[in-house]
């Protein structure tokens, strides 16, 4: 992991998940290391994304290191027309690690050609977002106490959904039962079941949140969002169909957890953030822990 | 028969690619560009193939192909024979191999792909040798041989 670029979350091994995750959970037990020790890291978002970027910039300022970038491709020199390669060249004389968020796809991957420094991405259009993925898994892991054999059940937009797909490739080395929900036009992508089929792990395929969530371990809801849908009526007709209520969960087991990437629009109600399922919340803090355990590994500090 | 043998043996040196899909006859020539070689070309297509049902062959006098030039011929053409003709002899058939990796040649389909909005050389590995499925090494879209578009 040392001084390896992270742009997709295939990059690491099932053992560099468990490592990622063991450092997270010691910094979760003391957050503030100064392994930094005034180390620059470049935080360059070349598109908004506020959870993201604080996450990171807490992350870097509790390791004691400094933060320089942009959080706005408006304020930078993109607007006067530099290319990627520039910037990256040239940033990468300027820190020792180098955080992005890009709108297009395979930004990161490019960048990580160009950069004499580490990359993380930190999410490059609908591609990947593998620190989000990483604590997803932390999160599973903290709330069921193992990652393996556990009922995932997948919720939304499975179609679009960058963090649906990439949580399915790492939960997938950990022998995961999944379901995923969702209407017609935003069902899971062929090549992610073929690629379930072919490694052997089984899936189930359902129009709407039944009482078989009664067996999940896991529910990621995802956001229905309605540019997605050609047809406008159809987005009407669905987009009530596939928010979480309180009372479909009477009977789920004690130890389940809902998870969402978020920002939520209306797909988990309200009601539930009180209940004994909701974990979105804590699932941000989690994000912390994961970051600086992610920088510390690849700068060599851990 | 007759007319098979009349149609590989009318160039005196050169090559012959056979055994292309007819329906990605013109995708081989625009890969080759074919269009800007000032040499002779022949070419035929809808032809009557055991194997492909309708194939297409291309005949070119003094062109004789670098083994990254066949790798192109691969991706739209990956039951493609070359025979290498010299003094109207076959003096070499060669069998065209998908490599494991394409540099160029092909455009990412996914137009939010950087390859598609910064100069960037395409990179691809394939995923699947029989039906051609390119997966994007950048932004890990799958480009499938529909969707195949040569730069």
């Amino acid at each position: 992991m040392k001084h390896k670029s992270l742009v997709s979350i295939t990059d690491y091994s099932k053992a560099e998940y468990l490592k990622v995750l063991e450092v997270a959970n010691d910094f979760e037990k003391n957050s503030y290391q100064n392994l930094l020790n005034g180390k620059v890291v470049a935080a360059l978002f070349f598109e908004p994304s506020t959870r993201t970027r604080l996450s990171f910039e807490s992350a870097i300022n509790r390791l004691g290191g400094k933060v320089i970038g942009f959080s706005d491709a408006n304020t930078s020199s993109v607007t006067k027309g530099e290319t990627l390669y520039d910037t990256i060249k040239v940033v990468s004389n300027y820190a020792e690690l180098i955080v992005m968020r890009h709108p297009l796809e395979g930004s990161a991957r490019y960048a990580s050609e160009i950069a004499k420094v580490p990359i993380i991405n930190a999410g490059d259009g609908a591609n990947q977002h593998p620190t989000q993925t990483l604590l997803d898994l932390y999160s599973i892991y903290k709330t069921q106490g193992k990652l393996d054999n556990l009922n995932i059940y997948m919720v939304g937009d499975l179609k679009y959904g960058r963090t649906v797909h990439s949580l399915l490739m790492a939960l997938s080395v950990f022998n995961a039962n999944f379901y995923f929900i969702s209407p017609d036009e935003l069902k899971m992508p062929k090549e992610y079941k073929m690629y379930l089929d072919k490694i052997g792990l089984k899936f189930i395929e359902k129009k709407d949140i039944d009482d078989t969530i009664n067996e999940a371990d896991i529910i990621y809801m995802t956001r229905v969002q309605k540019e997605r849908f050609s047809d406008p009526i159809e987005y009407e007709r669905t987009k009530n169909a596939y928010v979480l209520k309180s009372d479909m969960m009477e009977n789920c087991r004690p130890s389940m957890k809902v998870l969402h990437p978020l920002p939520r629009v209306n797909e988990i109600d309200i009601e539930v953030d009180s209940g004994p399922y909701a974990y979105y919340f804590e699932q941000t803090e989690n994000g912390v822990y994961i970051r600086e355990a992610i920088i510390s590994l690849i700068m060599g500090l851990k | 028969m007759k007319n098979n043998k009349l149609e590989v043996s009318a160039i005196k040196d050169g090559t012959v690619i056979d055994h292309i899909p007819a329906g990605h006859l013109f995708k081989v020539i625009n890969i080759l560009k074919l269009d800007s070689i000032d040499n002779t070309i022949t070419f035929g297509t809808n032809f009557l193939s055991k194997r492909l049902g309708k194939k297409a062959i291309i005949k070119l006098s003094n062109v004789f192909f670098k083994d990254n030039d066949i790798n192109r011929i691969a991706l739209v053409a990956p039951s493609a024979k070359l025979n290498i003709i010299k003094d109207y002899k076959v003096v070499e058939k060669k069998i065209v191999e998908v490599p494991d990796e394409i540099q160029g040649i092909v455009k990412c389909v996914n137009p939010k792909c950087i390859t598609n909005n910064e100069k960037v050389t395409t990179k691809f590995t394939i995923e699947d040798k029989k039906k051609i499925k390119l997966r994007c090494v950048y932004c890990e879209k799958i480009t499938d041989i529909e969707q195949l578009d040569t730069i």
